[in-house]
């Protein structure tokens, strides 16, 4: 009954099985999008009347950093599907069978990709008869840069999840910890430039600031600016720590 | 189909050696049903998670369907099915999707899983709840899809951990049926760990008693009854000198020295108590009551380690340490 199987064959395998909810359910993709829309609805108004710039440019500004916002806090919290499936067995179940323990976490990670560009896009296209305008090209590499920050940082949740097995309580603390200061360095919501020393050379590490600038070039259709180029960079970067350390934790998991 | 010679696992929990399971040898033919029976914390589940590759020996070897766990663990997995103790399904797919991605995960094409997946939710009950979520699934319903999802790719040997913990009655009843009948129809070997002692004694055909990570006794239900336990017999009389008067012939026909059960009556352990009594009544004018009691592995258990399984199982034993807290 059986026939060969290959790590290639694996993640795909295991990537087709997380999509399945998904796929299943469509509508749970824009039910998520419930707080970026917050932030667009209650943030953008404050921003847009707090600045002297027409609304077009604020909104320029402020949109493609709600799209890294939307990866940031969906994609954060996807290793908690992963810590609940260790808890009940159904991870156990997938250590018996014959996958390369690499696609487990590959697999999981790519199935990121997925769902950040669908909401992205669908967030963008609603912004647009606000005033929010959108260089086409510039539009689909920018999804597709964001959907490779989400496989790194999806990466990195689900290894925070390998390491909290049995301590649910220590992947959602760090989980919050962390993502907060990721999000507001990253002048996502604010410029930084008006802040302290301190904060700006904080962001200058955070690899989620890189990806904010360059989606911010990219959806204006800049794709000379070097902050596309420093983008992508911080996004591979983090793509493949993420990845190597998932998959070191998730050998380690049996 | 199973073989293992000195098999160890010893954990470390606190900076304090644990020594799950001591020099573990084992060997299984194709088509045994075979239970390892012990409380809480004996090594049953390590011993289990050892052969299924999912936790490496500390020494010792496996050989698991005719490949070694340690040097070749894709393809024992390839040829074993796992039930675990937790669910099998994750919590946000759907019933018949699961079945699908396992197929998948085990090589199959698309067809061969779903036309698998079909017969096993029609044979375990489940075809009108394919398409239902599994959080919406009752306790038996998910154990009977962590059977099928077991099952999928048709394994050689069935491994399942504490198969019936936490069921009703009645779908441990039903558990069993299907796993019983898989037996019937392919010859399957199926190796389980439980604490259920009737279910040890009803359904499998040898058992291992393990207690403290040893293996203290492996025979048939029946055999270890008698040659551990044996019948117990108490014979009530009407006074204390009527009791005391009998104990020369209770010894005579029983042929083992009767014990004080209450100051009027006498209790005698036999092999073959059904064939004793009727003797023994008829030797004794005086006898007021006689009783005949069979021996259960829990008295099995007791002869082996002069301790209940019951009180071990009631009082909370420390769990298996898991593989988390582990330095291999």
């Amino acid at each position: 009954m059986s026939t060969t199987t290959s790590p290639v064959r694996d993640t795909w395998n295991v990537a087709i099985r997380e999509l399945r909810p998904v796929v299943r359910d469509p509508f749970s993709l824009i039910f998520s999008l419930l707080q970026p829309i917050v932030f667009l609805g209650l943030f953008g108004p404050l921003l847009v009347g707090g600045s002297d710039q027409p609304v077009g440019e604020t909104l320029a500004w402020f949109v493609p950093g709600v799209l890294v916002m939307i990866a940031l806090f969906g994609v954060g919290v996807t290793g908690s599907n992963l810590l609940y499936e260790m808890q009940t067995g159904s991870h156990e179940r997938t250590l018996v069978a014959p996958l390369s323990r690499s696609s487990l976490l590959i697999g999981r990670a790519l199935k990121e990709m997925v769902p950040i560009i669908v909401q992205a896009a669908v967030i963008a296209l609603v912004t647009i008869p606000f005033g929010f305008t959108v260089n086409l090209a510039g539009m689909i590499v920018g999804l597709v840069l964001l959907s490779l920050f989400g496989l790194g940082f999806g990466a990195l949740s689900y290894t925070l999840a390998l390491a909290s097995r049995n301590r649910d309580w220590m992947f959602w603390g760090v989980q919050q910890a962390t993502i907060f200061p990721l999000m507001i360095l990253s002048g996502l919501l604010l410029p930084l430039d008006n802040g302290p020393e301190w904060m700006r050379v904080a962001a200058a590490v955070n690899p989620v600031r890189y990806v904010v600038d360059a989606e911010r070039a990219l959806f204006a259709g800049d794709f000379g600016s070097p902050s596309v180029l420093w983008g992508f960079a911080a996004a591979a970067v983090l793509a493949v720590v993420g990845l190597a350390v998932g998959i070191r934790a998730m050998k380690r998991s049996n | 189909m199973i073989r293992a010679r000195g098999l160890t696992k010893q954990f470390t929990v606190k900076r304090e050696r644990v020594d799950a399971v001591t020099d573990l040898d084992l060997d299984v033919e194709r088509g045994e049903l075979v239970a390892f029976l012990g409380p809480n914390g004996a090594g049953k589940s390590t011993s289990l998670r050892m052969l299924t590759t999912l936790l490496p020996p500390t020494s010792g070897t496996a050989e698991v369907a005719g490949y070694n766990v340690l040097s070749d663990p894709a393809q024992v997995r390839r040829r074993i099915g796992y039930i675990g103790q937790g669910n099998s399904a994750g919590h946000a797919q759907r019933v018949r999707d699961e079945l699908l991605s396992q197929g998948a995960f085990y090589g199959m094409t698309r067809a061969g899983a779903a036309a698998r997946a079909d017969d096993l939710l029609e044979s375990l009950d489940l075809a009108p709840l394919a398409k239902r979520a599994v959080t919406a699934l009752s306790g038996g319903q998910r154990r009977r899809l962590d059977i099928a999802l077991g099952l999928i790719h048709s394994p050689e040997i069935l491994f399942l951990d504490e198969p019936s913990t936490g069921l009703d009655p009645q779908s441990r009843a039903n558990l069993w049926q299907h796993i019983l009948e898989l037996r019937r129809t392919h010859g399957t070997t199926i190796f389980l760990t439980t604490h259920y002692l009737d279910e040890a004694d009803q359904f499998a055909e040898r058992i291992l008693v393990m207690d403290h990570g040893r293996v203290i006794a492996d025979d048939t239900a029946t055999a270890l009854k008698s040659t551990l336990a044996g019948d117990v017999i108490t014979l009530g009389f009407e006074s204390e000198a009527d009791a005391a008067a009998a104990r020369t012939t209770v010894e005579r026909f029983t042929g083992a020295a009767p014990s004080v059960a209450s100051p009027t009556a006498l209790a005698v352990t036999v092999p073959d108590g059904d064939r004793v009594l009727p003797r023994v009544v008829r030797s004794l004018d005086t006898l007021a009551t006689a009783a005949l009691r069979q021996p259960t592995l829990d008295d099995v258990f007791l002869s082996l380690t002069g301790r209940s399984l019951r009180e071990e199982s009631a009082t909370t034993t420390p769990a298996e340490p898991t593989a988390e807290k582990v330095d291999a």
